[in-house]
């Protein structure tokens, strides 16, 4: 990959991190805030049930984890396995792929 | 002589990439288990009352520790990245880990 590639790899990894950094504060102190007394399909579904700001934020929230993981996950596969080239390539943009589809899909039924 | 490997430097970036390696890992069976909502609500409180068990609220506990210490470990770097370096930038390792143990500890007191 060309080092332009690289760079913009190495720019979305850090963007992706700052959006990250501010979902999940929010969602540590949902989590902690929750779990108290058990989590339940129904008191999940009242959260979220045709609430679209929730919906908005967890899909912002799934896109971004998904490009920083994979970016970070790609990183770690060149610089420790030295795994790189288009095979490496492929697995992870089908892992961002794949979260994003799987992520998207519980926020919809989640929410929808 | 010191080697890089006796820095706490060096063992906050391992810490930080290898709890973001973890992190992406989980990520595919965390969205996996929220898509269950798509099969029906029994399906996910299935798998609810199956998280409920001591041991896995310890390891949400440890996850949630993980999650912290990724945070605030990408927050002390984009500091050191984007800010001229002061001082009190020294702390910021300290303030991650313990700020990590806290969210964890005040997860499983919850939890229990």
């Amino acid at each position: 990959m060309s080092n332009r590639v690289e760079f913009k790899l190495w720019l979305a990894h850090r963007i992706s991190g700052m959006a990250l950094g501010f979902f999940v504060m929010v969602h540590l102190a949902g989590m902690i805030i929750a779990i108290q007394g058990g989590l339940s399909s129904s008191e999940i579904l009242q959260r979220t049930s045709g609430n679209y700001a929730w919906g908005l934020f967890y899909s912002l929230f799934t896109i971004a984890a998904a490009v920083h993981s994979s970016i970070g996950l790609r990183t770690v596969a060149r610089e420790v396995l030295g795994w790189k080239g288009v095979s490496a390539n492929v697995v992870l943009s089908s892992f961002f792929l794949g979260l994003c589809f799987v992520g998207l899909s519980a926020v919809g039924g989640l929410v929808l | 002589m010191k080697t890089n490997r006796d820095k706490k430097e060096y063992w906050a970036s391992f810490v930080q990439r290898w709890s973001g390696v973890a992190l992406a890992l989980f990520l595919p069976f965390h969205f996996m288990v929220l898509s269950l909502i798509l099969q029906g609500e029994q399906v996910l409180d299935g798998f609810l009352y199956w998280a409920e068990a001591p041991l896995i609220k310890l390891a949400e506990g440890g996850l949630v520790g993980l999650l912290a210490v990724h945070l605030l470990g990408g927050l002390r770097l984009l500091i050191i990245e984007f800010f001229a370096w002061k001082e009190w930038q020294g702390y910021l390792i300290a303030i991650a880990v313990t700020g990590a143990a806290a969210a964890g500890c005040l997860f499983l007191l919850r939890a229990f």
